[in-house]
């Protein structure tokens, strides 16, 4: 979130000084433990959804019965126990918050010190009850006020349900099926909001769309759905997440993105993640499996996935791209950092449908602690997919000598004229290395921040200006104490 | 008081093996304001010298003192010492893939002003400091843009590494065969570069093969390190002779 205080500024800038305000209580009933289709009913009464929305979610809830946890990822964790769980739950009222700083964990505050966040957002991020807290809302609603001159719609995916249901209904679920694997299904179930986001033909929309200026989206942050649709000739840039790290009560976090990208446009999605990782044990981390996906419809279309990961106990991720339209490319840029005793299995899918398709993938994943990490991915070549391309660089840097790194790439190639190439290296942060900076004056840590961020490089640069400087910073916190 | 004092310093590499003797009782002053060379056998210990002096791990001191500014320095972290001042220029510089040379020198700077609770360094301060810097040592500006070391000639690494001294102003500039792999127009820039560093309160310690280098940087005292001890110490002529002789008469002698 802070990630985007530049962005704040500058529309308060254009809009004149911040108000303040308060937000109204959105006070209302929970539902009971468990997972039936009497909650999902209720959350979609609760949402006012159309009636084919509700069909939808309760076909895909059928679907999720008969289906079993998939087990082949390399992650180890608990059963989770899908009965003891709740599914909706309103916002927190003030009364369950904390009143101010003082109540919140010093731990997490050091750390938003670090990133340099303003009091104000911690307060924010730290859930300290609203009517203490600067609010955004006046800032979003000029925010979007200008999108929607412009024909942008950026909102809340139950909002555009409502006012927008042939567009919704012609895409939710048009790249990752309701069936499509057991925690997608799941969301597709019981999924409680996210964004919607609608570029027209032509705009190349000037701001990034940011998750920061949705408003009313707490406690979203479970079973978060997401869907993008650039029309011909469009361009927009999409930000996800904070560099902050972020408690929730839930540890279960099964998000669904679905991006579509028509003739001759781009969408450009950068995610910054830093969920809970628990404490040195994993102990209370967040279980991330998300399921997230792009289709490259049009000719010439183009999806570019950036993401810096490096919180949760356990992640499971493939943002991956459907290279339908002829000529069209996906690319998918990735820094995952698993410390202490974080698990991550992640990597992309490359899926080669069309002509002269294109697609890259850099990943830089970086191990330390105990922490185990897989890069896993595939790129597939259809028969039709004449002179298609794939690049694939896969690095890995350990730090310390008890984790992990795996590199488990599938290529399936079924068309000869198509060109794959693959290329993975492991290294260490050598002592060399290390000692050259000391003794120039760098401390250990900063050092060792040093090294890993130019390790990163490539990746961290595709990120737009703002996220990038904090995902640097946010590099060297992630791996305190992992050397010495 | 003495900048530098090293007393009987006795140090070992550690191997898997148990420890190798490398340093075998050093007597070594450098007071403010003196250049000293040091000359000596391939695996004589020079860099070995250079690296206990600059706290690199893998070494064990075993027997004696160092002492730098009054200070205990073999008590000192490596990043401490450099902070304190010290500075060593690599026999091999390190690469560091994708950091910028010019991030990486504007990190050492910071870490020294925070370290003296001092603000950090202005952009505009410091993009004017690499500019004439880099300008007085022949460094194409360019350069600083690529990451550390990375792709740079034998030469434009040893040019970089006294570069950095000269941004980072040390009072005790250790350089290691800084000479070596440079051409002959080069030597003399470097030298020049490195001569522009010599003060009343700045030591030196210049460990070379060639008494070339000490033409151009005039040393006070010369000494000769063979065999992990100092076999002789003189003025610079010391250092012409033993470009006409060698160390036979030295290695002999350690045999
Ligand atoms: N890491 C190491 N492991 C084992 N032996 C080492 C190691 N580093 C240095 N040595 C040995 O220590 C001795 C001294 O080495 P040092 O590098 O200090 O010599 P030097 O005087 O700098 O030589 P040169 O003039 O070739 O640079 C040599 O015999 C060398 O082989
Ligand atoms: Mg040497």
């Amino acid at each position: 979130m802070a990630a985007t205080q530049d962005t704040v500024d500058r529309i308060a800038e254009v809009s004149g000084a911040y108000k303040y305000g308060f937000v109204t209580d959105i006070e209302s009933d929970k539902a009971p433990k468990g997972l039936n289709e009497d909650i999902i009913r209720f959350i979609s009464a609760k949402k006012a959804e159309p009636e084919w929305m509700l069909a939808w979610r309760l076909k895909a809830y059928r679907h999720w019965l008969t289906m079993t946890e998939p087990s082949w990822q390399k992650v180890v964790y608990p059963p989770i126990d899908y009965q003891d769980a709740y599914y909706y739950a309103a916002p927190k009222s003030d009364d369950d918050r904390p009143k101010s700083l003082d109540e919140v964990d010093p731990e997490l505050l050091r750390t938003y010190e670090k990133l340099g966040i303003p009091l104000k957002e911690q307060e924010m991020l730290a859930g300290v009850a609203v009517d203490a807290v600067f609010d955004s809302v006046s800032v979003a609603t000029t925010y979007k006020k200008k999108l929607e001159q412009m024909g942008v719609i950026f909102c809340p995916i139950s909002e555009a349900a409502q006012r927008f249901p042939e567009l919704v209904q012609k895409y939710l679920g048009s790249v990752v099926p309701y069936s499509d694997n057991f925690f997608a299904t799941l969301n597709s179930a019981v999924f409680t909001d996210g964004s919607f986001v609608y570029v027209p033909k032509g705009l190349r929309c000037p701001m990034e769309l940011s998750t920061y200026f949705r408003i009313n989206e707490q406690n979203t942050g479970q079973f978060e759905r997401t869907l993008i649709i650039a029309d011909e000739g469009s361009y927009v840039s999409y930000l996800e997440g904070c560099t902050a790290p972020q408690r929730d009560d839930n540890q279960l976090h099964a998000a669904v993105v679905e991006l579509v990208a028509m003739d001759d446009a781009e969408i450009k999605y950068s995610t910054v993640q830093n969920w809970y990782p628990g404490d040195e044990t994993g102990k209370g981390g967040i279980y991330n499996f998300v399921t997230k996906r792009g289709a490259c419809r049009g000719r010439n279309s183009k999806i570019m996935w950036t993401q810096v990961e490096t919180g949760s106990a356990v992640t499971w991720k493939y943002p991956s791209c459907i290279l339908q339209g002829d000529n069209s490319s996906g690319e998918f840029y990735s820094v995952a950092i698993t410390n202490n005793a974080q698990q991550a299995d992640t990597g992309t899918k490359m899926i080669h449908i069309g002509k002269n398709t294109r697609s890259r993938i850099i990943s830089k994943g970086i191990s330390a602690g105990r922490a185990d990490q897989t890069y896993r991915g595939l790129v597939k070549v259809m028969p039709k997919a004449t002179g298609a391309r794939n690049f694939t660089q896969c690095d890995s840097l350990l730090i310390g000598d008890r984790c992990g790194a795996h590199t488990v790439p599938y290529i399936e190639n079924r068309c000869p004229s198509a060109q794959v190439e693959h290329e993975a290296t492991t290294s260490r942060i050598s002592e060399d290395q290390l000692f050259y900076c000391l003794q120039r004056g760098i401390p250990e840590e900063d050092a060792v921040a040093l090294i890993v961020n130019g390790f990163c490089k490539e990746v961290l640069q595709t990120l737009p200006m703002e996220f990038a400087v904090e995902a640097q910073k946010l590099v060297g916190i992630s791996l305190e104490g992992s050397v010495g | 008081m003495a900048l530098l004092d090293i007393k009987e310093l006795h140090a070992t590499i550690d191997e898997d093996d148990g420890a190798k003797a490398i340093l075998k009782g050093i007597d070594l002053t450098i007071r403010p304001g003196e250049v000293h060379a040091v000359m000596g056998p391939n695996g004589a210990g020079k860099s070995t010298l250079s690296n206990v002096i600059a706290g690199r791990p893998g070494y064990t001191v075993t027997q004696g003192s160092v002492t730098y500014d009054g200070a205990d320095l073999l008590e000192m972290e490596a990043d401490e010492r450099a902070r304190a001042g010290l500075f060593l220029a690599f026999q091999y510089p390190v690469e560091i893939p994708g950091v910028a040379t010019a991030t990486f020198l504007k990190t050492a700077i910071n870490a020294r002003r925070k370290a003296a609770g001092e603000p950090e360094i202005e952009a505009l301060d410091f993009l004017k400091l690499m500019k004439s810097t880099s300008k007085r040592l022949g460094v194409p500006e360019d350069m600083l843009k690529r990451p550390v070391n990375v792709g740079f000639s034998g030469g434009e690494k040893k040019r970089v590494e006294v570069l950095q001294m000269a941004m980072l102003e040390p009072r005790l500039c250790v350089l290691d065969e800084t000479d070596s792999g440079l051409d002959i127009d080069a030597l003399k820039v470097v030298a020049d570069g490195v001569n522009a560093l010599r003060a009343p309160d700045r030591g030196m310690l210049v460990i070379t093969h060639y008494q070339r280098l000490l033409d151009y940087i005039v040393p006070d005292v010369v000494h000769v390190l063979a065999d992990g001890r100092i076999v002789k110490t003189g003025d610079k002529t010391l250092a012409q002779e033993l470009e006409a002789k060698g160390y036979a008469e030295f290695t002999g002698a350690a045999a």
